[in-house]
């Protein structure tokens, strides 16, 4: 992991209350399942948020989550911790139902790229301007929700969270190279972006 | 400092920041750096938005109905099982 969030990753200490619930649960307890819910809906619906760039897919997609959550909440052995389990188990439901909606969401090898972009692999142009001051949270979640499919999914799996390039590759069926490829585009994309945002505040 | 590192072109330099941004293995200053402004730039801003990316935490809470479709949906799963 290039990073850890809020023990999604990490073996995270076992949480007796989190662990009680589990275990009531995993033998039906319908109670149990809600309160899990509100332990990790809002962990789940922002990436979501974040992955789809939409608030009525992302409430579809944390459904469907959750409904598969419950499906599959029996099998749970506790190898790793459950917030990294279902965390997978997420990002594994986001990528299988975009991909279902035909979204571009693995990276295309660098020649069909450009040529699709229309742009050689020169290095790429600069404006004089530089990022100013610190970014905002609004405005960078603004600008990540703008990005194409293909470009927020690898920021937001490998820049928010904390996922490394060959596991993101594994997921995304691409190699590690084009997955690194693909991040650099995006945050170039997302300094274009912030930059635009930027001057449109100075002028309005 | 190796002299070819710090004849490096733009594009070279900018192929490699991919794997620097981010990431604490980088060694620092690069000498291409100390004479080209633009790729400072870049590199500070790109720093800067892998900074305020770590920075995002989970923030946002799903509408309360949506815990009532879930659990409708589950009853209607649970239901048609039964049924089989």
């Amino acid at each position: 992991m290039s990073h850890l969030r809020s023990g999604a990753h990490s073996p995270a200490p076992v949480d007796p209350v989190e662990a009680a619930l589990l275990s009531r649960a995993q033998t039906g307890d319908q109670l149990a399942f809600g309160q899990l819910y509100s332990l990790h809906k809002k962990r789940i619906y922002s990436l979501c948020l974040r992955m789809a760039g939409d608030t009525a897919e992302a409430e579809d997609l944390t459904q469907e989550i959750f409904l598969q959550l419950h499906r599959k909440i029996s099998t749970f052995r506790g190898d790793a911790a459950f917030s990294t389990w279902l965390h997978r188990l997420a990002v594994n439901v986001v990528l299988m139902q975009l991909r279902k909606k035909g979204l571009a969401i693995t990276p295309m090898d660098e020649t069909a790229q450009n040529a699709q972009e229309g742009k050689s692999s020169s290095p790429l142009s600069f404006q004089d301007l530089t990022l100013t001051g610190s970014i905002d949270r609004l405005t960078l979640e603004r600008a990540i929700g703008d990005l194409a499919a293909g470009y927020r999914i690898i920021f937001v799996l490998h820049d928010i969270e904390g996922y490394e390039h060959s596991e993101i590759a594994a997921m995304l069926d691409c190699s590690v190279g084009n997955c690194k490829s693909q991040l650099h585009k995006a945050r170039l994309k997302l300094r274009a972006a912030l930059r635009g945002l930027s001057l449109q505040e100075t002028r309005s | 400092m190796r002299e070819d590192a710090k004849a490096m072109s733009c594009e070279d330099f900018q192929n490699q920041l991919a794997e620097w941004v981010g990431s604490s293995e980088r060694p620092a200053p690069h000498p291409h750096l100390q004479h080209c402004a633009r790729c400072r730039a870049l590199l500070a801003d790109l720093e800067k938005i892998a900074e305020a990316a770590r920075e995002l935490f989970p923030v946002t809470d799903p509408p309360d109905r949506l815990w009532e479709q879930i659990e409708s949906a589950i009853r209607r799963e649970s239901s048609s099982a039964t049924a089989d």
